[in-house]
């Protein structure tokens, strides 16, 4: 659903906006209870347990959840290269909808973001849409060959804040360290896809009874980790920040903690969907549920489930990876992987981590807003007075079905079609802007009216 | 008993795979008659559908739609022309628009079978789907096994070489510890896929172990690629290691059954004098397997099973099937 045109000459032509009756979640700030916040042209200038003041239109969020803006640290845009799959305006409008203002895309484009220009593009076409902030990640390599450093100076100049060959590990050793000391010298973070690529090769799922069962090549939980062992080390020798990008495995967790525990620059995210699904999903060989790294066993799910319990995750990334129904619909083997993220994550993450393992809202919260910031250094991550509104109204125990039939991303290759998840978001407010609205009660006041054409 | 496609041996209950060998006997009797044809699949249209080289298998169920009266047509696509992807969704467009009944597919994909059976409304034989399962090839084993032995239950089998890569090691997995025999997995850890335990079955490294007291010895054709693909140092090690040989074949019981889902690497895992020996079933296997491919496609035609054995069989036409 997109906001309607009602709310949207309400939302621009107010310049006061009381948002009251919510449940304030900001977890930086300490802050979980009732509250009101006023908005003056976009900005938030107060935020209290009861503000008493006359707005041009208030918003009623009786009910609902009212927190900083969401961010999404790992998503895949498509464009340029595959505009059939999602372009930045579709996915922009996808992370609307999901309740994202945030969002980081990965540089595995065609042509690759590995250029100053490919990032500037990205950037225009990002303002364009305005729907959400985008924040490319370039290549750490120069066409992710995995073999020259791409000039990190520049792209950092033109707005870039980490770097990374996502879709590939960069499988030399050498060349990593390479990268982490040069990508430390512009300050940049290093996002890793940890992946051996001598033990994943020709794999399509999790290697295990599943795999086994099936007859279908295994990626053993040794290829992540292995490559993450390999990563956080070679972190410790450059001194270098580095973010483990959709860990799948409880060996990753495990090695993650202990280098926290020595004081590493490390930080973590997973996806919803390796707390939500496992390896036998794929006992229908359903391509939707073909993913790089591959659902997991059990075990590993309950492992990165409690990562993020102690904070050895630091987010909840989706990892939205779209693709033509031309190119899921194949043999296992021959289909591209990944799987659509944005449009479900609350939904499944509080789901999941809310209703089922007991996580509360703060955490959940913190996962989806100040955990990515804190990753990133974007911003946002909490409601900050004075600075352009970034806001997500969800309601945390709304049941919907999902029907990716009605989803804003250009693609439908989700593994939770017809699920039935408890959390939504109501209302995306970024950078002051209002990019999504769905059931939430807008009163406007008679001066707001009367300005009305 | 209602069989909508055959894919798996997995999904077959004991007591189905029982009646799929009852209804296999009745058409063994039928191949023994001086005029081995009967109508019971007339005006059934049947495709083939191989996308992997496969001689006896095929042959094996044209010969079984001949000997049934039905009208089939071969689709055959070898592998490397064919852009993978494409291939699956065409057949699935032509199979459509040919109007046929029964698609019996063979393909190099762990699971086409499956996605066929998901996208059409004819009913679907799986022929051997990749490293998943051969189902016809694990019933016309059982069949031999029961033949020979009288029985499944409470047998020692041992399945020997590359389970890794072996459909037909999974579907007989499957169906051989459904029917209560004792499997002992033999390869060396390089062909043993994780987690294969969780099967049932007990693994052994050691030949010797492994073959002491079988009642069946079933040997796995050793691909000559797994050489190249680094899970051997070479075949003479493997021959020395694994390969069945009249010295080692003592090592399980005296009656012990010799097989092989061919085509076999005489000298790599089986030794000429094994593999032509007495204790030897592969050609029944094969001289079994039309059999058992009739009565897998008259039973997912729609046909009815036999009576009880001892009846003489009468094998009424089956309804058509699919559309």
């Amino acid at each position: 659903m997109a906001i309607t045109p009602e709310a949207k000459v309400l939302w621009e032509k107010a310049e006061t906006i009381l948002l009251r009756g919510g449940r304030i979640v900001d977890p930086e700030a300490g802050l979980d209870g009732p509250g009101d916040a006023f908005l003056r042209r976009g900005r938030v200038e107060l935020v209290a347990p009861a503000i008493h003041r006359e707005a041009d239109l208030a918003v009623e969020l009786r009910g609902l959840v009212l927190a900083p803006g969401f961010g999404d640290l790992h998503v895949h845009l498509r464009e340029p290269g595959r505009e059939d799959a999602e372009t930045i305006a579709t996915g922009s409008r996808a992370a609307a909808l999901g309740g994202f203002t945030r969002v980081a895309c990965m540089p595995n484009t065609d042509p690759p973001l590995d250029t100053r220009a490919a990032v500037e593009f990205v950037l225009r076409q990002a303002r364009a849409c305005g729907l959400a902030r985008v924040f490319p990640v370039a290549a750490a390599t120069r066409g992710r060959a995995g073999a020259e450093l791409t000039d990190m100076g520049e792209l950092r100049e033109a707005g870039v804040l980490a770097v990374s060959d996502d879709g590939s590990p960069v499988a030399d050793a050498r060349v990593m360290r390479r990268v982490l000391e040069y990508a430390r010298t512009w300050g940049l973070l290093v996002v890793t896809h940890a992946e051996e690529p001598a033990l994943s090769r020709g794999g399509v799922m999790h290697e295990g009874y599943w795999s086994t069962l099936l007859g279908l090549r295994g990626i053993p939980a040794a290829a992540e980790g292995i490559a993450v062992a390999r990563d956080v080390r070679l972190a410790e020798l450059t001194g270098a920040r580095l973010h483990v990008a959709h860990v799948s495995t409880a060996e990753a967790v495990e090695t993650i903690r202990a280098a926290k525990r020595r004081g590493v620059a490390v930080t973590a995210e997973t996806a919803p969907h390796y707390i939500a699904l496992t390896d036998e999903a794929l006992k229908t060989y359903d391509s939707v549920y073909r993913v790089n790294p591959p659902l997991r066993s059990e075990d590993d799910r309950a492992a990165v489930i409690a990562g993020l319990r102690d904070g050895t995750l630091d987010a909840v990334a989706t990892d939205h990876a779209p693709h033509t129904e031309i190119d899921k619909e194949q043999e296992l083997e021959a289909t591209p992987a990944g799987m659509i993220g944005m449009e479900t994550a609350l939904g499944v993450t509080l789901e999941v981590l809310h209703h089922r393992e007991g996580f509360d809202l703060p955490r959940v919260v913190r996962l989806l807003s100040a955990g990515p910031a804190a990753v990133m250094g974007w911003g946002g991550g909490r409601i900050r007075l004075g600075e352009d509104a970034d806001l997500t109204v969800f309601d945390g125990d709304a049941s919907w079905t999902v029907d990716p039939g009605a989803f804003a991303s250009r693609a439908r290759n989700c593994p939770f079609r017809g699920w039935s998840l408890r959390g939504r978001a109501r209302l995306t407010v970024c950078s002051g802007k209002l990019t999504h609205e769905e059931g939430v009660e807008f009163c406007p006041s008679e001066r707001l009216l009367s300005r009305l054409p | 008993m209602a069989l909508q496609h055959l894919l798996g041996i997995q999904e077959l209950s004991a007591e189905e795979i029982l009646t799929l060998l009852d209804t296999a006997r009745s058409f063994r009797e039928i191949l023994d008659r001086p005029i081995k044809k009967v109508p019971a699949l007339r005006g059934i249209t049947i495709c083939n559908a191989f996308y992997e080289s496969s001689t006896r298998t095929r042959l094996s169920f044209e010969l079984a739609e001949k000997r049934l009266s039905a009208d089939s047509v071969n689709f055959a696509v070898s592998g490397s022309s064919v852009s993978k992807g494409e291939s699956l969704r065409d057949t699935i467009r032509n199979i459509e628009a040919m109007k046929v009944d029964i698609v019996v597919i063979r393909h190099w994909a762990s699971g086409a079978a499956a996605y066929l059976a998901r996208h059409l409304v004819a009913r679907v034989i799986n022929a051997g789907d990749g490293q998943h399962e051969h189902p016809t090839q694990a019933l016309l084993d059982f069949y031999t096994i029961r033949e020979r032995k009288g029985r499944i239950a409470g047998l020692k089998v041992a399945i020997v070489g590359d389970i890794l890569h072996s459909r037909v090691a999974r579907s007989n997995i499957w169906g051989l510890t459904r029917l209560g025999a004792e499997v002992c997995l033999v390869a060396p850890r390089t062909l043993l896929p994780e987690g294969i335990e969780r099967m049932g079955v007990r693994v052994e490294t050691d030949l010797a172990s492994g073959l002491r007291d079988a009642d069946v010895i079933y040997l796995l054709r050793l691909q000559l690629e797994r050489q190249k693909g680094g899970f051997l140092p070479s075949l003479r090690e493997y021959a020395m290691a694994y390969g069945l040989d009249r010295e080692r074949a003592r090592l399980a019981a005296a009656d012990a059954l010799i097989m092989h889902p061919g085509p076999m690497n005489r000298g790599v895992e089986i030794q000429q004098d094994v593999a032509d020996g007495p204790q030897s079933v592969i050609l029944e296997q094969v001289a079994n397997g039309v059999a058992v491919r009739m009565a897998v496609l008259y039973l997912v035609s729609g046909g009815s099973p036999p009576e009880p054995v001892g009846m003489t069989p009468v094998i009424p036409a089956a309804h058509p099937a699919g559309r």
